[in-house]
């Protein structure tokens, strides 16, 4: 083994190991393996949520983007930012509702909402689907790191099957406990070698941020700003707008706003986490440089580590890769607990709520290595780069949004009906028109499936048409539903009592 | 309308609308393209803008 995997399998290990401590001692009911008991403060749930935000994708994927697509990457750093001004809204609505029913998921929410089990296993089913092409993502990012660390003794095949092992390890290890110790450790590690390296690179290469932009636009002009037929200012805002409205919609990052301890935690947070992207800048300028210094990878999201091989020694390429395994470990960790509490207590319980708790807690575990495995076979299936996956998920979970956000702001105006219908046709168009081969990154924009359009309406990113016709639906469906006799939805708020019923409205 | 929705909606119109107009490389500022220089600049007014609405908030 050379140095920089055993720098790696050491900070794999130190995590494993600080999982289990922090579980040690403690009652293992449902409620606190999947949400830590609500106890969490604004520091532990801060980089709770860092952790979980902060994903390979930020670090391996951005790179790539950036190394393949030029000025499209910047999306990233959008969506986020606009996401934390929704979050302070949303987050602590959601959580007035949640916490005093209880509630520990995303499906018992709008189950609770709708007074609808079938609209729990829909969302629920939703989730899922959209949780493993984005835990795909981390495996791939693992396998990555782990084929690129190895300097060629370990193929990318066996590389995926030992992440997903490791993953599934340090799950079973830790629950929410172990991530939020974890997720402290790869916080402070991603912190240092991202911005580290982000700004060594191009000091080193080219002598400055600014001498490596330029020799990026004299090789290929227009390559820093948006460019391209597909990739256009108008790809950019529909994605970001998309993106955004579906950042807090995914299992775990709901789940992580469950776990706080007040519902301020939230407006703190949207003040502080948008200066957490400009981390992101720092994974951009390794991404440029490796432009310049890495051409022709056959794969563009090898850029981050390639370029950190060609410039630094073993071990300090072992610290990056440590930094990159945290980056998929402590999120990934989050999407499969979040994928096997969904499966067990919303869609089987869901199907048949005579479960006890007991067998659902035993469910859960056992669908872990079962879930990470589905992520394998996505990986094994694909082909695609990172960014790829990370939209096909955003594009099935973003359908969500407008069922939650109508059931907080305007509870009774939509019916169990209406958002089922809604959710249903939304990704049905995703599925369609990812069937159709219209892939995120190759095609993510309506033309590339409705030809002869003007440019403003056919560079659209496909999934905001999709989320459109969601929305549609929804508002028709419940106008001829509402105030139909099985109808729960209309009836039920009016017999919540006037002082809970006003934590919703703003 | 309350002035803290206004100001909510800023980043929205800065960065959705704004990019439209900041699509470019020249000039650079900092070192940045213009482009990555919008966006970045947004990040950070962004973080400013929601310290203000949490103040007026609080009052």
């Amino acid at each position: 083994m050379n140095v920089a995997l055993a720098v790696i399998v050491a900070f794999t290990a130190l995590a494993i190991g600080l999982a289990l401590r922090a579980r040690r001692g403690r009652d293992m009911d449902l409620e606190q393996w999947s949400v830590g008991g609500r106890g969490f403060g604004t520091i532990f749930v801060f980089l709770l949520m860092a952790g979980e935000i902060y994903s390979t994708f930020t670090f391996l994927g951005g790179a790539g983007f950036v190394y393949g697509s030029g000025g499209a990457a910047y999306y990233i750093l959008g969506y986020g930012t606009l996401a934390y001004v929704l979050s302070y809204y949303l987050l602590p609505a959601v959580w007035r509702y949640a916490t005093p029913r209880r509630l520990v998921s995303q499906a018992d929410v709008f189950t609770s909402a709708y007074r609808s089990r079938a609209l729990g296993v829909l969302v629920s089913v939703v989730a899922v689907a959209a949780m493993i092409p984005y835990l795909a993502l981390q495996l791939k990012g693992l396998g990555i790191i782990v084929s690129q660390t190895s300097y060629g003794t370990i193929s990318s095949t066996a590389a995926i099957w030992i992440g997903a092992v490791a993953l599934s390890i340090y799950v079973a290890a830790a629950g929410i406990r172990g991530s939020a110790w974890s997720a402290t450790i790869k916080d402070i590690l991603t912190l240092s070698v991202v911005v580290f390296i982000g700004i060594y690179l191009p000091i080193h290469y080219f002598g400055s941020i600014g001498e490596m932009f330029h020799r990026v636009e004299d090789a290929k002009p227009g390559f820093t700003a948006l460019k391209g037929d597909q990739l256009t200012p108008v790809w950019f805002s529909s994605t970001v707008l998309l993106t955004a409205l579906g950042f807090y919609m995914w299992p775990h990052t709901f789940g992580s706003a469950l776990a706080a301890k007040d519902e301020n935690v939230f407006r703190r947070n949207a003040v502080f986490m948008p200066l957490y992207q400009l981390l992101i800048v720092f994974v951009f300028f390794v991404g440029f440089a490796a432009v310049l210094q890495v051409p022709k990878l056959d794969d563009s999201d090898l850029a981050l580590l390639s370029v950190a091989k060609d410039a630094f020694p073993k071990w300090f390429v072992g610290v990056i890769g440590s930094a990159g395994v945290l980056c998929a470990l402590v999120p990934g960790s989050m999407l499969l607990i979040a994928s096997a509490t969904t499966v067990a207590k919303n869609v089987v319980r869901g199907v048949n709520p005579s479960m006890t708790d007991a067998a659902t807690s035993r469910l859960m575990k056992l669908l872990v290595p079962v879930i990470a495995l589905a992520g394998v076979a996505f990986v094994f299936a694909g082909g695609q780069t990172l960014v790829t996956l990370l939209l096909l998920g955003y594009a099935l979970v973003t359908q969500l949004f407008p069922a939650l956000v109508m059931a907080l702001a305007a509870p009774g105006r939509v019916s169990k009906q209406g958002a089922m219908a809604g959710i249903a046709a939304g990704v049905a168009m995703v599925a369609a028109m990812s069937f159709a081969g219209a892939t995120p990154e190759t095609a993510s924009t309506v033309d590339s499936f409705i030809g002869g359009l003007p440019d403003f309406l056919g560079q659209l990113n496909l999934a905001i048409v999709a989320l459109l016709v969601n929305l549609l639906v929804t508002v028709v469906v419940s106008a001829l539903t509402r105030g139909s006799a099985d109808d729960g939805a209309g009836g039920r708020f009016r017999r919540v009592p006037a002082a809970e019923h006003a934590i919703v409205e703003r | 309308v309350k002035l803290t929705h206004v100001l909510s909606a800023l980043p929205f119109v800065g960065i959705l609308g704004g990019i439209f107009f900041a699509n470019r490389a020249e000039p650079f500022v900092l070192g940045l393209p213009f482009a990555l220089f919008w966006v970045t600049l947004w990040v950070v007014l962004t973080a400013l803008i929601m310290a203000v609405v949490y103040r007026l908030d609080r009052r």
